[in-house]
Order: structure tokens, then C-alpha cells, then sequence
């Protein structure tokens, strides 16, 4: 039985100077209802969500919330209507409570005095409500990423919130924690709260979402029933297009190693041993915290070794500096994009030349063709979409800042690529082409290492997988014998 | 393409980039030349070169210092320190290029501690270089016990009050000599796009294989050296060393900076902004006084065209971003 309609948007339209954002968009949520909303990166799904949440106002189209017309000019009237949004990036005060988080801006008391017992007493009852563990007297700095996002959520229910929109809530989520959140999910749903799901991974919808409706190019697409539409249907709806090769993989005969790591110690790490073949995708799988980024930032110069031994084509390379490690032939493409690997405010030329400055600038003389043959070159290359090579990194869409990345890190022609989490935030057709391009550089004798909590991106990519479990190899699965479940057991600590 | 072209550019966007400063400029020059005959002519000028000289050797240091995203406060009682140590190591009979070398020195002497402490902890630059700027002050005024050291030796005041053909005041060629540096510094070497990849996202930097630390202990030692070239221009053109000169020119200097659009968030900025953004602040100081308008109003203006300046220059980019 279908529940009531909680919201409707009708005909929505919004233009930016030069670009029609939103065109004709419609979308309704009903009581207790995650509906996803899916399409590529600049599909219009944020636009949207924005015109919802009060901080861009449509220029035409009708929205009702609960019978009651919604007209809005802050981010203050949707919140006062029951409108609440968690965005990707959390925005917590880090050296506050629980407490004084869910509180910010509306704390009770009297005259200029908070009334500090009866703050902790509604948080308590707010996080009782949805069954959480959390102290509402804890620091958010001392929080991981999924409590604090309960905390978010905590946040939005005490708002008497009627409908709650979570951006990429598990994109930086370890499966664990994605269980835990989808938990709480379906407890606002039994409360009658009306959810509105962005991701990008597909295999989440079906878990959680009971309808989806897909936007392109700021249009509407469709509506469907999650339950009886496919993953495939929904990225044809997506892309517009069939997208053949989601996974593109060829198998490369096993060749000489390049890369032998042996009984690597670390603060973090212990004991981690294993080689990589040349034309090789090894792929890394393990919760969060399991290891492997600080695995990798070990073998990168990034993290101080104590003991342990790292051969690069027979030379040994543990304890050397970052530059040499790259001068060597390895480099590393970050997990945090925003926040490790690119410079927002700089073109895409300095992004992409930055670590090969050397082989354009000698003394004060700067060969500017060469530099922006090499810029060119990665920009073509690596199927970058932007006007050209001086566009601001910053105005790019996350798939084409993941495209310049990687190919700032081919610049230096490594032997060995580490990928840290190489498509996360990232729409399905970019993800597609960077799988296309990780399988032209191993077929073209480079050998790369994925760090992944993706576990279909894990299986389809890699030849052989490293499972890591506190900061150890638990285990190294062959292509042909690895699945979800193997994987999973091997993850977690039993 | 042309050998300008090559160094600088096409000049196109150097003007689109500074537009909103240059009119300001522009206005500035006009509005001072109606009021006061004497503003065009060149002796008042060169005069005016000469007066943001000091200023801007501050500046080209700060520009730095500021892309990379720090901050040094110790420059001006660096200009104090310096004065006070030429007059006496002059005094005591030393030859002049000792003296500069031995200035120079303690001037990257300041900027090291400054420097190391900055990139091997993470004590906020703005402490460590305010710490700096107290000590360094206070152990002038100790050494001198307040009083000035005279410096009368000729040849060491021709070096701040002499002419180059005879028109161009010596420390204008310096200041030349300087822009040229910096500008090849920040446009043509390695070293200068680490200094915009520092300051622009420290932690990507890092992981590119830049030492960051190399990185900001170079910015920091050529800010003390700057500061050392403007003490040693000031105490030859006032004929003294002064334990009061330079107070409170850090923030001049960082005006300039501001004014010339480079960010104090880091990662952004031009020395050929600075450059606008010092003459803005030199002309504003010449002009009042032409006006003759009283100087403890003088202070006030100067406050509150620096605010609209910034100002206009905030509602500009707030356009541009939104037609993003």
C-alpha cells in the first residue's frame, strides 16, 4: 500500500548565467520513503537538493511539503519546515559535544545562560530515539566518520525533521559502518520521515531505497521501482547510453615482479608482506582503518618505516624520501582528493606538471611549450573534459579532478601506480573510463596497486586481492577463488 | 614570440587581472594631480618611488610569504635591528661591504629561526614571527638604551639618498633589480611553484614529493634578508639608525600584498600586484600631503580606502564566482 505523498516538486526550473541547471525537474517522496536520486556528476541532483534546502531559489515550478506550499528564501524557512540536509562533507564543530553540535545556533536556557543539564538530557532522548550509542557529552573530534554522521542525523530528527536528505552519506564509510547506517536509515523510515538518498554505488539502492528517479543533464528521466529495475537499466537511464564495458579487464600472463614488499613494520602496519607483478592490478580490500592507505604512505616515504624491506626492481627502497621514491618510479594517487591531491585554485597545467617540473624548467628557463605538451598530453590521454588546459582545477566536476590527478601522477612514467580509492565520489560513466584506462596501462606493462572499499570494484579489477585486518595481511585471494564473502571473513575479525 | 612575451607574458592579463586596482590608481593619480600642481612634476615622483622603495622590499618578501601561506611580522623591528647594527659596525670603521654582507647575514639569521621553528612545528606563524618582531625590538632599545646611532659616513648615505643619472634615486634601481628577482623566483623556477603548491594545499604538496619544509624556510630567510635590505636603505637615508624605524611597516608591507589581490589564505598572488598595491599606498601618503591635509587624519583616509579598495576587490571575485 502506498503511503501518502510527504513531497511534491513540480516543473522545477533553474538557470545560472550561461548554464540551465534544472529543467522541468519533477520528484515526489512519500511517508517513510527512501527515494534515491541518481545521475552523473553536473546531472543537477545537488542543484535540486539545494532549491529544496533554501540555498538557491527556483526560478519556476511549485513545491508542497505536507499539504503546505513551500516558499523559500533561507536555509532557515526549509529548516523551520521540516527540511533537513547532511551534507557530504560533515559540518561539525570538531571541539564541541554531541551536545553543543545538535544544539548549535538554538541552544535552550535562560538570558544568555545555556541550560547545559537539559541540552544533554534531549540529545540523550534524540540519540535513545534512534537507538544510538554515543555520549552526548563526547568531543566530535574524537568521533569517526560514521558517528559523527549519526550525530548529523541525530541532528535532523531533533530538528523535527520531515524530510532528510544525506549526500553520499557512505562515501567514506567502511562496509561496517555503511550496515550501521542503513540501520538507522530504516529507523527514521519506521518514523514516518521521508529520506532522499544520493550515491553513487548502485549495489546500496537496492539495499535501502524503495524508489529511485534518475536526472541528466538537468532533466528528468524516470521514476522506477527499485525493486524491479536492474543496475544496468539504471545506468543505461543514466548515461543515456548502454554502457557495454562497465568493468573493462583483460588478464595479463603473470610476469617478473617489480615490486617486492617484505615484512614491512611501521607505527600502523605490521608485518606486511607481498609482491606485485609487472601488468598487474593488485587490489587492496579491508575496513577502514585496516592499514592499507598507511601501508601505502609507508612504501611512498609518507610514513616513517621501522623495519621491514621494500625491493623496486631488485633496489632496495624502504626509509628514502618521497622524492626519491618517485624519482624511482612509484607514485601514489591519494585517497582524500580534495584534501591530498589537488591544488583547487591553480590550472590544470600546474596540477598536472607539478612533479615533473624538472623536465621543463632548468634554472630560470621555462620550456612553456614542453609544459603544455605534457599538460595536453594527460588532458588527452586520460579523457579529461574541460574547455582547456588553463581551466581552474577547482571548477572541474570530482571525475575529471580524479582524471587530472591520475594523470598528474603518469607524468613522472612510474613503473609501479598506487590508486588509493580511485573512483570514490565519482559518477558511474568517469568511473567507467578511469577501469578503462587502469586496463591500458597494466596491458601496457605498468603495474598498479588499488586500495578499495568498493568490493565489485575490488572483484572485476584486480588480478589478485590483499586482504588486511589491523594493520595485517590476513590474506591473498587469486582472482578466480576471491568473492564478497571470502573477502568479508578474511576483513573482519572474528 | 616576442622575448617580452616570453618572460612576462602576453600583458593582456596582467592588466584584466589587476583592472579593479588600476582604476583605483588611476583615480588616485588624477583626483591628487587636480588638487595639487606640485604632484607631476618629477622631482615629487621620484620622491614617491623612492618613499615605497622601502616598503615594497617588505612587499616582494610578504608576497611570498603570504602565497605560501604564512605570515612574518618581524620585518619592521628586523629594519630597526638593522639600522642600529650598520651604524655601529660603520662606526667602529668596518669597510661598507662588510657591513652589507654582515647585515644581510643577520637579517637570514632572523628569517632562519623565524623559518625553522615555523616548518618543524606547527606553531601558527603569526606567534612566532610576532615573538620575533618583540625581541628583536626590545633588544634594539636594550643596545641602544633608546637613543639613535649616527652614521656619518658619505658613502654609506649615498647609498640611500644618491642618484643613478642623475635622476633615478639609487634605491629605485635596487627595488628594479629586486622585482626582476622575485618575479623570475615566482614564475620561471621550481622553487616558485612550490611555493604556490605549499600554500595551496600543504598536504598535496607533500605527498607531490616537495619538501615543504625547504619550502617555507626559504620564504622565511629571504623575508629576513628583505628586511635587512630595507633597514639598511632607511638608516642611510635618515642618516641614523633609528631602535623606532620601521614600526608597525609589516603591516604596510601586507597591505600592499592584499591590495595587489595576492590571498592571506595562501596559494594565490602576483608581485606585479604588489607593485599597484605599494603605489597605491605611496601616492595616497604623497597626496595627502599635498593636500596638506593634518596627519592624524591623514592615518584615518588611508585606513578607509585600503577597506574600500579591499572591499571592491571582494565584491568582484564574489561575481565571479557566482557566475561559475
Amino acid at each position: 500500500m502506498a503511503e501518502p505523498l510527504l513531497l511534491e516538486m513540480k516543473n522545477i526550473h533553474k538557470r545560472f548565467p550561461g548554464v540551465y541547471a534544472l529543467r522541468n525537474v519533477s520528484f515526489e517522496l512519500r511517508r517513510g520513503e527512501v527515494h534515491a536520486l541518481l545521475g552523473e556528476n553536473g546531472a543537477g541532483k545537488s542543484t535540486l537538493i539545494k532549491v529544496l534546502g533554501g540555498i538557491y531559489e527556483k526560478d519556476e515550478g511549485e513545491m508542497i511539503l505536507d499539504g503546505q506550499p513551500m516558499k523559500l528564501n533561507s536555509v532557515e524557512e526549509a529548516r523551520a519546515m521540516g527540511v533537513s540536509i547532511i551534507h557530504q562533507e560533515l559540518v561539525l564543530v570538531p571541539y564541541l559535544t554531541v551536545a553543543e553540535n545538535i544544539f548549535l545556533g538554538r541552544e535552550t536556557g535562560k538570558g544568555p545562560f545555556v541550560d547545559r543539564d537539559r541540552m544533554l538530557r534531549e540529545t540523550q532522548r534524540a540519540l535513545n530515539e534512534l537507538g544510538l550509542n554515543l555520549s552526548p557529552t563526547a568531543l566530535v573530534a574524537e568521533l569517526n566518520l560514521a558517528q559523527q554522521q549519526m550525530v548529523e542525523i541525530a541532528k535532523a530528527v531533533s530538528f523535527n525533521a520531515k524530510v532528510i536528505v544525506m549526500d553520499e552519506p557512505t562515501s567514506s564509510l567502511s562496509d561496517k559502518e555503511v550496515d550501521l547506517l542503513f540501520e538507522n536509515v530504516r529507523k527514521l523510515k519506521a518514523k514516518g520521515i521521508g529520506v532522499i538518498y544520493i550515491s553513487h554505488r548502485m549495489s546500496e539502492l537496492q539495499q535501502i531505497a524503495d524508489r529511485v528517479t534518475v536526472l541528466r543533464d538537468g532533466e528528468y528521466v524516470a521514476t522506477r521501482d527499485v525493486r524491479t529495475t536492474t543496475n544496468d537499466e539504471l545506468v543505461t537511464l543514466m548515461v543515456g547510453r548502454q554502457l557495454d564495458h562497465y568493468y573493462t579487464r583483460t588478464y595479463n600472463p603473470c610476469a617478473e615482479t617489480v615490486l617486492q614488499v617484505k615484512n614491512l613494520n611501521s607505527a600502523r602496519v605490521h608485518d606486511v608482506s607481498f609482491d606485485l607483478h609487472k601488468g598487474e592490478i593488485l587490489g587492496f580490500a579491508g575496513l577502514i582503518g585496516a592499514g592499507r592507505s598507511e601501508t601505502m604512505q609507508a612504501i611512498f616515504g609518507l610514513d616513517a618505516i621501522q623495519s621491514g624491506s621494500i625491493l623496486l626492481n631488485g633496489n632496495e627502497i624502504a626509509g628514502q624520501k618521497a622524492s626519491a621514491i618517485l624519482d624511482a618510479g612509484i607514485s601514489l594517487v591519494p585517497e582524500d582528493r580534495k584534501a591530498e591531491g589537488i591544488f583547487p585554485g591553480m590550472s590544470i597545467r600546474f596540477n598536472i606538471t607539478l612533479k615533473v617540473l624538472r623536465d621543463f624548467i632548468r634554472g630560470i628557463r621555462v620550456n612553456r611549450s614542453q609544459e603544455q605538451a605534457i599538460a595536453d598530453r594527460y588532458i588527452k590521454e586520460l579523457r579529461v573534459k574541460a574547455p582547456g588546459r588553463e581551466t581552474f582545477m577547482g571548477s572541474l566536476s570530482g571525475g575529471n579532478q580524479q582524471k587530472v590527478v591520475i594523470g598528474s601522477w603518469l607524468a613522472s612514467e612510474p613503473k609501479v601506480l598506487i590508486l588509493d580509492e580511485p573512483t570514490r565520489g565519482i559518477d558511474v560513466g568517469s568511473k567507467s573510463e578511469i577501469y578503462a584506462i587502469m586496463n591500458e596501462l597494466v596491458k601496457n606493462g605498468m603495474a598498479i596497486i588499488m586500495v578499495s572499499s568498493e568490493l565489485p570494484e575490488v572483484l572485476n579489477m584486480s588480478d589478485r586481492i590483499v586482504v588486511m585486518r589491523e594493520g595485517r595481511v590476513s590474506a591473498i585471494l587469486d582472482h578466480t577463488e576471491a568473492t564478497q564473502e571470502n573477502i568479508m571473513q578474511n576483513a573482519v575479525s572474528i | 614570440m616576442t622575448l617580452r612575451e616570453k618572460l612576462f607574458g602576453s600583458g593582456k592579463g596582467y592588466v584584466k587581472r589587476n583592472a579593479g586596482i588600476l582604476i583605483g590608481l588611476l583615480v588616485i593619480c588624477i583626483v591628487i594631480s587636480i588638487s595639487s600642481n606640485k604632484f607631476l612634476t618629477q622631482e615629487n615622483l621620484m620622491n614617491v618611488l623612492r618613499q615605497i622603495s622601502t616598503n615594497l622590499y617588505l612587499a616582494s618578501g610578504m608576497t611570498m610569504i603570504l602565497i605560501c601561506g604564512g605570515i612574518d611580522l618581524s620585518v619592521g623591528s628586523i629594519i630597526a635591528i638593522t639600522g642600529v647594527t650598520a651604524g655601529t659596525l660603520l662606526n667602529m670603521g668596518l669597510p661598507i661591504p662588510l657591513v652589507i654582507l654582515g647585515c644581510l647575514m643577520m637579517g637570514a639569521l632572523y628569517g632562519t629561526i623565524n623559518g625553522a621553528i615555523i616548518s618543524r612545528t606547527t606553531l601558527p606563524p603569526f606567534i612566532v614571527t610576532y615573538s620575533m618582531m618583540q625581541i628583536l625590538r626590545g633588544a634594539t632599545y636594550v643596545y641602544t638604551g633608546g637613543t639613535t646611532v649616527r652614521i656619518d659616513n658619505r658613502a654609506w648615505i649615498n647609498l640611500g639618498t644618491g642618484y643613478a643619472f642623475d635622476f633615478l634615486p639609487l634605491p629605485v634601481i635596487y627595488l628594479l633589480v629586486l622585482l626582476v628577482i622575485v618575479f623570475l623566483i615566482l614564475n620561471k623556477t621550481r622553487l616558485g611553484r612550490h611555493v604556490y603548491a605549499v600554500g595551496g594545499n600543504e598536504r598535496a604538496a607533500k605527498f607531490s614529493g616537495i619538501s615543504v619544509r625547504r619550502t617555507r624556510m626559504f620564504v622565511y630567510i629571504f623575508s629576513g634578508v628583505m628586511g635587512a635590505l630595507a633597514g639598511m636603505v632607511l638608516c642611510a637615508r635618515s642618516y641614523s639608525g633609528n631602535p623606532l624605524a620601521g614600526n608597525g611597516a609589516e603591516m604596510d608591507a601586507i597591505a600592499a600584498c592584499v591590495l595587489g589581490g595576492t590571498s592571506m589564505a595562501g596559494g594565490y598572488g602576483y608581485i606585479g600586484g604588489t607593485l599597484i598595491g605599494a603605489l597605491i599606498i605611496g601616492l595616497l601618503n604623497n597626496g595627502l600631503n599635498l593636500m596638506r591635509i593634518d596627519s592624524y587624519w591623514q592615518i584615518i583616509l588611508k585606513g578607509i580606502v585600503i577597506l574600500v579598495a579591499v572591499y571592491v576587490d571582494y565584491v568582484k571575485n564574489l561575481k565571479k564566482a557566482k557566475a561559475v
